[in-house]
């Protein structure tokens, strides 16, 4: 709050601060145990509490489950679904951010009847339950011939990326100053010209919000991977959960913590980097069209 | 009523001395305007005196009692702000009675006072409806009733004409000067606008770079500036300001105005303060308002204080009410205010009387006013 | 300026794609709910024997109580922590910034990844419980997410871990919108800091409630990776949400045109929030 009196050490800043280290805390310890629990051989988590630290650290359950541990039927670790994963988000960031930039400068730049209703129904697209797809869809990517593949998985995150790339690309584009586009027009810049000389140039925030936000959805989606994919296809989240759910007789706890700390990695290390481009996707991912 | 004093308040944000020294002792029922360009300080004193930062230095005394520690709470003052503040959730019924409610004045009273409040501001058609639906006046109203409502001792207004337009500012200036009549409250107020200041003001506070530069009544500020700062800043258009050399005249002095190559232009000076003596040869800072110089019409006889003078017209400008005349005074330029029938042309050589009596003199180093 | 050809052109595969893909698929799910499909889809019509079928299964109120209660403690507990840690980092402390990464963090993992974690961390087996019994509190019993009756509020736990930083950053932007001179002038009428919160900041934050309801709302509908891997569905099936059912009616129990109809539900819930929060914000850009 605006408060411009010296912020001193009272009672009740230490208070304020007490509680919010504790609250904190709480929030880190699943990841705490997880690390933790990841470098702990099995019969120390069995013995032990899960708390504490490791009285004999070994990597092992690390090596078990990028390379060795039992997915499904295979003893392959998360490795190949982990490559598997980033198969699947790489052209899918891309190609769903390419598109969300071309339909938010079309629908900023252009009038033509309908436009408002279109983003509407684009921007609903974003809030239906996925469930009511998959039936249909299964159908189309059999008929494709893309069931199982990576390539399936690509095409369902595209089109289902499009609501909210279009979102964030037609907002930002909705603000942008419309005498430089005028000016550009008078010039003699056509359709392409404004799109590449004047619009994405100055895109830089909105594309690192996009790719943030489609990184960290599509690398973090289930649903669809586990319906639409194969054992050649799973991406990383499914093969966790195959890890995790199908392990009958001895649960290897640290093997599994391993792997979701494996599964969590890549979408964490882009938090930390981008923090509040971060941020900002999910307000503007929040926030009306 | 109250009284209030600040003694000695200084504030400084890390390295950055906001505000140097600042003593000033208010009576009760005084309108004091603080004025200054932006960044000299004058809304930072007003937070300080609210109690919504405090000082680095220095002690607020109202009645005489020491509120340096107190929060703005428990200063028993009332503050409107240049945005009005006004809360958005509330009636504008609700937002006159927040703060009596905040201090738990019993609820029949808080209605009574309601009531005369918007009497006396004229709103008591709008105390249901909600800010956004009023306008930019009514909002200004509104925030004023919320500040009288409790009757405080100190009323603090942070430029709160600045966000009307030209005509609701003039009309409103006039509201506050009623009310303050009216009231006979004790009031500081912030300001950027110098029209303001001299209108409202029983004093002037000038300040620039977080330095008092002079505290005094309109006609002091005005017609005595302490420095060429205030000269310049108060009055439009601003006080000429030339620099001249003071030299012996016979038995008495002169000022020789030159710049460049030009021939000098000499102006005889009437009796003045002794302490012009000292400055005998050297340069000093010649200060004439626009409003003491007049034509030199045929058939008029210079008065006892005034000399003539000689110009060039430059630039005529008809106000309607007046008409400005700059002219080029030994390669200076010189403002004059002459009536609305003047007529000169531009190029054209004239003959002006300036009455000296309104003459003041700046020392040319340090810029003060040489009494 | 007026749309020519080639805007309209290059705008059309995003409209065919989501014409198709959403809507066009929704309708084709919503005919197959008036089918009899069971294994394979069908197309014979069926009338509405799916929806009576559906409304009948225990399996479905199971389902629809679950989501009731976990929709509404997971709504209700997201938003006082978020409104509440947004107001305790309002507070001007050193470290926001870190404090607000922390909160935040959860957002970045997956539903899996957060499921796996907490199953193991309330499992009363190696998690709290044992924990707690190898640190000497014998009697500490947390075996909830064995519990069928309580096993629904493990579930409340971790989704609610997860986005409280979500809620959190929502609210801190709506306190931060929060005109200044409007506090300072409530401190100058003699109101304390929880007096502002109360009657000048909060009420204030009216559209912020109902976007964070919103959005919550629409979670908690979906909410299908949390479930799966934190308990299965389990114990039994006292963690299944209409999502759940959806899956499993749709491909494991070959009942294709119930789950169908179990999505058609989800889909008018969902409607039901979201559509009316849609309008009015179009409506507020249109009118500028």
């Amino acid at each position: 709050m605006a408060d411009h009196r010296s912020q001193g050490f009272g009672a009740d800043r230490i208070l304020l601060y007490a509680v919010l280290l504790c609250l904190a805390l709480l929030f880190l310890l699943p990841v705490y145990v997880m690390v933790v629990n990841s470098v702990k051989p099995l019969d120390e988590i069995r013995g032990g509490n899960l708390m504490a630290l490791p009285v004999v650290w070994t990597i092992e359950p690390w090596l078990t489950a990028w390379s060795t541990a039992q997915i499904g039927v295979q003893p392959t670790g998360l490795k190949p679904y982990f490559l598997n994963s980033f198969l699947l988000v790489v052209p899918a960031v891309a190609i769903s951010t390419l598109i969300g930039a071309l339909n938010g400068y079309i629908l900023t730049q252009f009038r033509f009847r309908g436009a408002n209703l279109l983003f509407a129904a684009m921007l609903f697209s974003v809030f239906i339950p996925f469930q009511i797809v998959l039936i249909p869809m299964a159908k189309t990517l059999g008929i494709l011939g893309l069931a199982g593949t990576v390539k399936g998985l690509i095409f369902v995150n595209v089109v289902y990326g499009i609501g909210f790339t279009t979102l964030f690309f037609r907002n930002y584009y909705a603000a942008f100053p419309i005498e430089l586009i005028r000016s550009a027009r008078i010039d003699g810049a056509d359709f392409f010209g404004v799109l590449f000389r004047i619009l994405l140039p100055s895109s830089g925030p909105i594309i690192v919000v996009t790719v943030i936000w489609q990184f960290t959805n599509i690398w973090n989606e289930f649903l669809f991977g586990a319906s639409f994919s194969d054992y050649s296809s799973f991406p990383i989240t499914v093969a966790l959960n195959n890890l995790v759910n199908s392990s009958t007789g001895v649960k290897e706890y640290n093997v599994h913590f391993a792997g979701a700390f494996i599964a969590a990695v890549p979408t964490l290390v882009v938090y930390l980097i981008s923090g509040k481009y971060f941020v900002r996707g999910l307000m503007a991912g929040s926030v009306k069209g | 009523m109250a009284t209030l004093d600040l003694i000695n308040v200084q504030k400084s944000f890390g390295p950055t001395k906001i505000l140097h020294n600042i003593s000033i002792s208010m009576a009760d029922g005084e309108f004091l305007v603080l004025v200054g360009p932006s960044g000299c300080g004058k809304s930072t004193l007003m937070n300080i005196i609210a109690g919504l930062e405090e000082p680095s230095a220095g002690e607020l005394r109202l009645d005489g009692r020491d509120i340096t520690p107190l929060p703005p709470a428990d200063r028993n003052i009332s503050m409107v702000f240049q945005s009005y503040a006004l809360y958005p959730n509330m009636t504008v019924a609700k937002n006159i009675e927040f703060p009596l409610a905040m201090r738990k004045v019993e609820k029949s009273k808080r209605a009574e006072r309601i009531k005369s409040v918007a009497r006396l501001l004229q709103i008591e058609h709008l105390l249901d409806r909600k800010p956004r639906q009023l306008s930019g006046g009514q909002r200004q109203r509104v925030a004023i009733g919320r500040a009288l409502a409790r009757e405080p001792r100190l009323y603090l207004f942070d430029e709160p004409l600045s966000n009307l337009d030209a005509q609701l500012r003039l009309d409103m200036r006039t509201e506050i000067k009623k009310l303050h009549q009216r009231l006979g409250a004790t009031i500081v107020y912030v300001t950027h606008d110098q029209i303001e200041a001299m209108t409202l003001a029983t004093r002037i506070a000038v300040m620039k770079g977080g330095v008092l530069q002079q505290l005094g009544t309109p006609y002091e500020v005005y017609n005595r500036p302490a420095n060429t700062f205030v000269a310049g800043f108060m009055g439009s258009p601003r006080m000429n300001l030339i620099k001249a050399r003071l030299v012996r005249n016979g038995s008495e002095l002169a000022l020789d105005i030159q710049t460049g190559t030009r021939p000098p232009v000499r102006i005889e000076l009437p009796d003045m303060p002794p302490a012009m003596n000292a400055h005998i040869g050297s340069e000093v800072i010649a200060g004439v308002r626009a409003e003491a110089v007049d034509l030199a019409r045929p058939g008029r006889v210079a008065g006892p204080t005034e000399r003539a003078f000689d110009a060039r017209v430059e630039v005529i400008e008809p106000t309607g009410a007046d008409t400005l005349v700059v002219l080029d005074l030994g390669g200076n330029e010189f403002t004059v205010r002459l009536g609305p029938d003047a007529s000169l042309k531009p190029g054209q050589d004239a003959r002006f009387f300036v009455d000296l009596a309104k003459l003041v003199c700046f020392d040319a180093k340090t810029e003060a006013l040489i009494a | 300026m007026r749309a020519g050809v080639l805007p309209k052109l290059l705008l059309s595969p995003s409209v065919l794609l989501v014409l198709v893909c959403v809507y066009g698929y929704i309708m084709f799910t919503i005919y197959l709910s008036f089918t009899s499909s069971t294994l394979m889809p069908s197309y014979e019509w069926a009338g509405t024997a799916s929806y009576q079928r559906l409304f009948a299964l225990e399996n479905w109120h199971v389902s629809l109580n679950n989501l009731w209660v976990f929709a509404s403690l997971y709504i209700g507990v997201a938003i006082v922590l978020g409104l509440g840690f947004a107001i305790l980092i309002d507070q001007h402390i050193r470290a926001e910034t870190a404090f607000r990464s922390i909160f935040l963090y959860p957002m970045a993992l997956s539903f899996i990844v957060t499921g796996t974690a907490w199953k193991w961390l309330l499992d009363p087996g190696v998690g709290l419980e044992h924990t707690m019994h190898d640190l000497g509190w014998e009697s500490f019993a947390f075996g909830w997410i064995k519990d069928s009756d309580k096993a629904i509020y493990c579930v409340v736990i971790a989704a609610v871990w997860q986005t409280t930083g979500f809620v959190m950053a929502l609210f801190l932007a709506g306190l931060r919108g929060v005109d200044a001179e409007q506090i300072s002038a409530a401190r100058v009428d003699g109101a304390r800091s929880w007096q502002i919160y109360l009657h000048i900041i909060i009420p204030q934050l009216g559209p912020v409630f109902v976007s964070a309801f919103v959005i919550l709302a629409h979670m908690a509908i979906k909410s299908y990776d949390l479930i799966v891997a934190l308990t299965n569905g389990g114990p039994g099936r006292s963690t299944w949400l209409p999502s759940v059912f959806m899956y499993q009616y749709s491909f494991t129990r070959n009942e294709m045109s119930v789950g169908a109809a179990s999505a058609v539900m989800m889909l008018a819930a969902i409607g039901l929030v979201v559509l009316p929060y849609l309008f009015s914000e179009m409506r507020k850009v249109k009118n500028g």
